[in-house]
């Protein structure tokens, strides 16, 4: 039996990050399909990302700087928070667009999820081998974004919590010196 | 305004039991759940515009497999793989569960290079994408009915 319920409204309140400006999350998402791309983007539009949405790996190169064709010159600024990309595209797969990723200084440090419609284990493992922060099934769902999310901005918190801690260890030290020093 | 309600219900109530019988038949699964839950008042053409592009992405691999089986003597089995591959794919993104059925059994006759049975597995997705669309197509309407007496579109849960 179905029901029938109201439409809730979506939540699209932007998140602040714990950084304390009221960044969004922004994803560049790769892929070669014309129906995931416009359905990806939507996903992550609906959990407070922007989002910067390419139809291959070898465009994400060059709107990452990566291509080539530039120096690094003008994409230090460039603020990307997560890579998702689909696993199997012509040309360079986004196992391929990975290891690019992680090869360059500039970008290694950006969380890199694989999306595949394929559950092969080997290529899982690969992938996770090659450091990619997660493997999702596709289709993706909701709910798989959202934990994503989550764990980066927690990821972000506890980067946040770990500078103040430190901060503060800093500050008692020189304290205790200040006292010993009876100034 | 009580006869204006009674009207928004009885659309909604046609709009629902033609929804969950779309499921019921199979032509759609979970995944066509998921779509709707990315629309809403503000972006009320998502599932339209997803699922048109879809369409579009059917036809042109269906053509662009023909061809490629046109041929007996010379079939390129590998760009049909690949086509299916797609079509498998995105069928799977939208939740049209037929044509994505469809695919799985094209997709073994790809594997063993049999050639009538790829052409009846194109006929068969040809049938069932043109198939879903006049069905979503319809639903569709009911929707544009429904807004346009004023009602609200349901949340349908399909258990």
């Amino acid at each position: 039996m179905a029901d029938v319920m109201r439409p809730e409204k979506l939540d699209m309140s932007n998140d602040t990050s714990s950084l304390g400006s009221p960044e969004l999350l922004h994803v560049l998402a790769v892929d070669d399909s014309i129906v995931d791309r416009k359905f990806i983007e939507r996903l992550l539009r609906v959990s407070s990302c922007k989002v910067t949405v390419v139809d291959s790996a070898t465009r994400a190169l060059q709107y990452l700087g990566l291509d080539g064709n530039h120096s690094s010159v003008g994409f230090e600024d460039l603020k990307i928070n997560l890579i998702m990309t689909d696993y199997s595209m012509p040309g360079m797969t986004g196992y391929e667009l990975m290891k690019k990723i992680k090869e360059s200084s500039a970008f290694r440090e950006i969380p890199v999820v694989i999306m595949s419609s394929e559950n092969i284990l080997p290529r899982i493992d690969r992938c996770l081998e090659e450091g990619a922060e997660d493997f999702l099934l596709k289709p993706v769902k909701l709910a798989d974004v959202k934990r994503l999310r989550d764990s980066l901005l927690k990821a972000d918190e506890m980067a946040f919590k770990n500078i103040m801690h430190k901060r503060e260890l800093q500050a008692n030290d020189i304290y205790s010196q200040l006292k010993r020093a009876k100034i | 305004l009580h006869a204006m309600n009674t009207v928004v219900a009885q659309l909604q109530r046609r709009f629902q039991d033609y929804l969950v019988s779309l499921y019921q038949q199979g032509f759609l699964d979970n995944q066509f759940t998921e779509l709707r839950k990315l629309q809403d008042e503000g972006t009320p053409d998502f599932v339209a515009e997803v699922v048109s592009l879809f369409f579009d992405d059917c036809s042109k691999l269906i053509n662009s497999m023909s061809r490629s089986l046109e041929r007996p003597e010379n079939v390129d089995f590998k760009q049909v793989d690949s086509g299916v591959h797609q079509l498998k794919g995105s069928s799977s993104s939208v939740g049209a569960r037929r044509v994505k059925n469809v695919c799985i059994s094209f997709k073994e006759c790809c594997d063993v290079q049999n050639r009538e049975g790829c052409l009846r597995c194109l006929q068969q997705v040809d049938y069932e994408y043109k198939m879903l669309k006049t069905k979503l197509q319809d639903l569709f309407n009911l929707e544009q009915q429904i807004v346009q007496a004023g009602g609200a579109i349901p949340q349908v849960n399909i258990n």
